[in-house]
């Protein structure tokens, strides 16, 4: 499993890349492989604001509909339109692929882990979806 | 018991092979006290000639358009059905098969979709229909619903020109709080007093605030007649984000232009018009088509096209993840079960009534319709509304429940009851004859003495 | 096999209707020109033994209960015996008006008001309505006579959540958002059953029902209904049934008994009428009586000194309406039908001989799959796959393959709470010899499992297509033919 070290991961499987006060958002290769082909993404408007942990977008399998939330205060900046005609660049580049970015002053960057800190919660076991 | 095949010896070395001595045994799981409360009115079970001869007795106590000629519309019309239609409906792999969910083994329903929802798509003018939703008005009340989640606003504009049932169905789900619906009236015409019969375009325009999430316009209306369309769609883009949401029958597009053309968001309406019998109101089948921009917000079944693992192309249920067995709470709707035969049903008659045929049959319509009216008026009738309609129309009439009640006794199924006017439809299957037929009752009813007298005059 | 829209030949299709006898003044023509269509029908011509041909070769692609067995759980896919589907079609039900004047339909009413009358006896209910086109729309039906029955006590403002267990079909939190509450999810325990621990924990002042299918989605019957019914209606919650699974219990226990307040029962699972590739079915609503005010509109009633049936509107605190006319008229007359054809005790063995099936099938598949809950079940059951998984074979090539040998697969992936789920549903209208045979079936993929997992994994075989690449379908959505 493909976890960056640069990056900041949520428990919920978001990874996080921090550019000044902009944070990009996207689905991690452990959360991509999970959730099998991914038909579709559902992207948060642009001036939306969330709270960290809240529910931002949304990824589509065949079969299953998964939240992506998102893991720091902020407001909607930048969304990544390209993915509406090819959602299957997550499964394909999940670090190159962010959802969506926002304008954030940090507030639930402390709850984030680290590479190290996240990897455990990536078991590698036997595919079952 | 005649439709389980077991015998009751196998039933006992089945029970035998579970260590069961009795069925009874099999519900030991449900308390006793609520198996004991479970007392019915043991009737026993009939042949079925006796069934058979039960229901017949039933459909006899029934008046049926065999029986006497119908000048009901309304919602529900009485047209003709190519016998291939009626018959290959009937196929049991048809009938009796499930949601296609085994795509393997339901190419022909998944197949028999996709075409139904390309001869939607094209009838109407959009890009994307649905497998179907239940009827016209629940399917006008998920329009209601998408445009209020799609917009972000609340208000709904009804016209009171809007099928009544259609209104009531799109109301009761507003206990759901998606939406809210602002009644718009309808509009007095310029000649003297008479109202048109369609939106009054100026409180139409007062009514459009931003916080508009749809417009409804009915198209023909409840009435028969043409909404000013073009005006309204202006008027929605002028002032509002809200959508367009178009109530058509889709008999009517084979002459009218389509939602499409129209530049409508959404088009609804109930396809029993187009291969389904009239059965007393059901089973009929709504329908949906949309933009391909609200693509992802249409509710219910969609069968798309793909390829197999032998580069065959083939047909699946896709964009299941919109659904409610996927999206569970989140999902837009809770449709499970549609009405899938019943769009069956308006695949083939579209395939053997042919486009020419489709023509035909919304032009002798329309035709008798003109000459019922001219009829009417020839007859001293005040036609109600002044607005122009395709096979629809009110007849002023003081009381018309008894005015029904008088048609009956001559042997003819009457209009739908409106305040102070009969509603009558005029679809294909009448003659001009029967047209006839209908004015001269009326005119019986209604101007009993003047005839006599006329006649008499006319004697002098 | 090509579409419709590709066999076209222009001129082909000669169908035509008789002009009417109308002189061209008569009858000026009033539509104005704004409104004319001038975009193509778009509708293939074919000839009439073309267009035959084509849906007779549909048919030929699909499968019915007619062609073989299709245990597919939760679905209740039995045998629709034929007299139902011929007297739907008798004239006299079948070309009538809706908004004829009553006396002229009087069969057709009295048809539908025993049909309510014997559904309100088999589930133990009060008053029903026939107004719900399927079982989700039941549900809706039924959920928006509970909020307007809480809105009637001045409760709704702060009864906002409704309950529903994990294991439930996703039609009951569909619903529940639909009529705009929140879903609060209620886990099962160990057993398959509601943990009555859990729900005790997610009720409260909040909670305006909890909505419950009995047997659940695992096939269990829910033994502690009684104290769930105590607790939510202590708590100021009403019970709702989901009548999915009736055909497990109909003539032996009835959800009126077990404290239900409102009901669906879907006439196209336990009354028999066929499904028809996927609708239509309908989904009457029973109600106890505190719950009548509430139904749907119009309700019909018998004068029964004049024998006489009306349609009543004028009913102030009733929900409105939920679809135009009456419901599926058609699909209630094959339902009355068939009650008609068992009676009352009939429809007893019916639920009995159900049970008797599925325990049986349960027990000749159990040698060889995992099955989950292994006690008595009701109408259906779940098996895995967990001992083939070992050879990488999914729960979905198992249902592939069993499609080569002449059957419907059962339900897979459902319930959620098991997982590669395989719910089967065989009906009372299988016969012992075809169980057997489905066993044999199952025996035999499960030894190929294990000597030939590949040829599993590349079922099937003997279908006019293979298995069906899903992704490209929802990643690029073709859902209507284009001409090239």
């Amino acid at each position: 499993m493909n976890i960056p070290q640069e990056l900041f991961y949520s428990k919920e499987h978001e990874w996080v890349r921090f550019e000044g006060n902009k944070a990009y958002i996207g689905i991690s290769d452990y959360a991509q492989h999970h959730l099998g082909d991914i038909v579709f993404v559902e992207l948060p408007e642009i001036g939306a604001e969330f709270a960290p942990m809240t529910e931002a977008a949304v990824v589509e399998s065949v079969k299953a509909v998964s939240p992506v939330f998102c893991p720091v205060a902020g407001k909607v900046v930048e969304v990544n339109e390209a993915l509406l005609d090819t959602p299957e660049k997550v499964n394909e580049a999940p670090y190159e692929s962010f959802l969506f970015a926002v304008e954030t002053d940090g507030a639930g960057k402390e709850n984030l882990l680290s590479a190290e800190a996240y990897a455990p919660l990536c078991p590698e076991e036997e595919e079952t979806l | 018991m005649q439709y389980t095949p077991n015998t009751e010896s196998q039933a006992a070395e089945m029970l035998a092979e579970l260590g069961l001595s009795s069925l009874g045994d099999l519900f030991t799981d449900i308390p006793e006290s609520i198996r004991r409360k479970c007392v019915l009115d043991e009737t026993p079970g009939e042949t079925e000639p006796s069934v058979r001869a039960r229901l017949e007795q039933l459909a006899q106590d029934n008046w049926s358009a065999g029986d006497a000629p119908v000048f009901l519309g309304a919602g529900c019309y009485d047209h003709y059905i190519p016998a291939a239609a009626d018959y290959l409906l009937q196929r049991s792999e048809f009938a009796t098969s499930y949601t296609p969910y085994q795509p393997e083994i339901s190419q022909g329903i998944l197949q028999g979709i996709f075409e139904y929802q390309t001869l939607i798509c094209r009838l109407t003018g959009m890009a994307v229909a649905n497998a179907s939703l239940y009827c016209g008005g629940s399917a006008l009340s998920s329009a209601c619903r998408i445009a209020a989640e799609t917009v972000k606003k609340r208000k709904i504009l009804l016209p009171a020109s809007l099928h009544p049932e259609y209104a009531e169905i799109v109301k009761s789900a507003g206990i759901a709080g998606f939406y809210e619906t602002v009644e718009v009236p309808v509009a007095e015409s310029a000649s003297a007093g008479s109202p048109s019969g369609v939106i009054d375009l100026a409180a139409f325009e007062s009514l459009l605030d931003s916080d508009v999430a749809a417009a409804l316009i009915p198209y023909p209306n409840f009435y028969g007649a043409l909404e000013p369309v073009g005006e309204l769609v202006r008027l929605v883009r002028a002032k509002t984000n809200a959508l367009v949401v178009m109530s058509v029958d889709p008999f009517s597009l084979a002459m009218l232009k389509s939602p499409g053309e129209w530049g409508a968001d959404i088009a609804v309406g109930d396809a029993q018009s187009l291969g389904n019998r009239m059965s007393f109101g059901g089973p009929h089948l709504g329908f949906m088509a949309v933009t391909e921009k609200l693509l992802r917000k249409i509710p219910g079944r969609l069968v798309g096209q793909s390829v197999d693992d032998r580069g065959n192309r083939c047909f699946v249920l896709t964009l299941q993840a919109r659904e409610q067995h996927i999206r569970r709470e989140k999902a837009n709707s809770n449709i499970c079960s549609n009405q899938a035969l019943c769009a069956l049903a308006t695949a083939m008659y579209l395939t053997f009534i042919g486009p020419a045929g489709l023509k035909q049959a919304a032009a002798i319509s329309h035709k008798l319709t003109c000459y019922a009216q001219e009829k009417f008026r020839r007859a001293g009738f005040k036609i109600r509304y002044t607005a122009p309609v395709f096979q629809e129309f009110a007849v002023c009439v003081d009381n018309p429940a008894e005015a029904n009640e008088f048609l009956l006794e001559n042997g003819i199924i009457g209009g739908y009851e409106l305040p102070g006017a009969l509603l009558f439809a005029f679809t294909e299957k009448r003659t001009a004859e029967e047209v006839d037929e209908l004015v001269e009752a009326m005119s019986k009813y209604a101007f009993p003495a003047e005839k006599e007298s006329a006649e008499g005059e006319e004697q002098e | 096999m090509k579409l419709l829209f590709e066999k076209e030949v222009k001129g082909s299709n000669r169908f035509r209707f008789p002009e009417p006898e109308v002189s061209a003044d008569a009858a000026p023509e009033m539509i104005p020109a704004e409104h004319l269509r001038t975009a193509d029908l778009g509708i293939p011509e074919l000839s009439e033994v073309e267009a035959v041909r084509h849906f007779t070769a549909l048919s030929k692609r699909a499968f019915g209960v007619d062609d073989g067995p299709y245990p597919l759980g939760s679905c209740t896919m039995k045998y629709t015996p034929k007299i139902c589907e011929a007297a739907a079609l008798l004239p006299g039900f079948a070309d009538i008006h809706p908004y004829q004047s009553p006396w002229t339909v009087q069969g057709a009413l009295k048809l539908l008001y025993e049909l309510q009358r014997d559904l309100a006896q088999l589930t133990g209910m009060d008053a029903f309505t026939l107004q719900p086109a399927a079982g989700a729309h039941g549900e809706l039906c039924g959920m928006m006579i509970v909020r307007a029955y809480h809105k009637s006590t001045g409760a709704d403002a702060q009864r906002n959540v409704v309950l529903v267990p994990d294991s439930a079909h996703g039609t009951n939190p569909a619903t529940a958002a639909a009529v705009g509450y929140q879903v609060r999810e209620v886990k099962s325990g160990p057993d398959g059953l509601v943990d009555l621990e859990d729900l005790k924990s997610k009720l409260g002042g909040d909670v305006a029902g909890l909505m419950l299918t009995n047997p659940n989605t695992v096939g269990l019957f829910e033994k502690n209904i009684e104290e769930i019914s105590r607790l939510v209606h202590e708590a100021g919650g009403l019970l709702y049934y989901d009548g999915a699974n009736l055909n497990a219990i109909v003539g032996v226990a009835r959800p009126g008994d077990m404290g239900f307040d409102v009901c669906h029962v879907n006439l196209h699972k336990t009354f028999a009428t066929p499904h028809g590739g996927g609708g239509p079915g309908a989904g009457g609503v029973g109600v106890k009586d505190f719950l009548a005010p509430f139904l749907p509109k119009p309700v019909i009633e018998w004068n029964e000194e004049e024998d006489v049936y009306t349609l009543n509107r004028d009913l102030p605190e009733s929900i409105g309406k939920i679809k135009t006319f009456y419901g599926n008229f058609g699909v209630c007359v094959k339902a009355y039908a068939y009650i008609r054809l068992n009676g009352f005790a009939g429809l007893r063995a019916v639920a009995q001989h159900a049970v008797l099936n599925a325990n049986y099938l349960k027990k000749r598949l159990s040698a060889r799959y995992e099955i989950p809950f292994d006690v008595i079940c009701k109408h259906e059951f779940v098996a895995t796959n967990a001992r083939q998984a070992k050879n990488g074979v999914r729960t979905l090539d198992i249902a592939k393959r069993l499609i080569d040998f002449g059957y419907h697969p059962p339900t897979i992936y459902f319930p959620l709470i098991v997982n590669e789920a395989m719910m089967f549903e065989p009906t009372e209208t299988e016969s012992k010899e075809r169980l057997d045979e489905i066993a044999a079936a199952m025996n035999t993929i499960a030894d190929e499992a294990e000597t030939d997992p590949g040829k599993v994994k590349g079922a099937p075989y003997t279908t006019v297509i293979g298995r069906v690449d899903e992704t490209r379908a929802a990643r690029h959505p073709v859902l209507k033919y284009v001409s090239e």
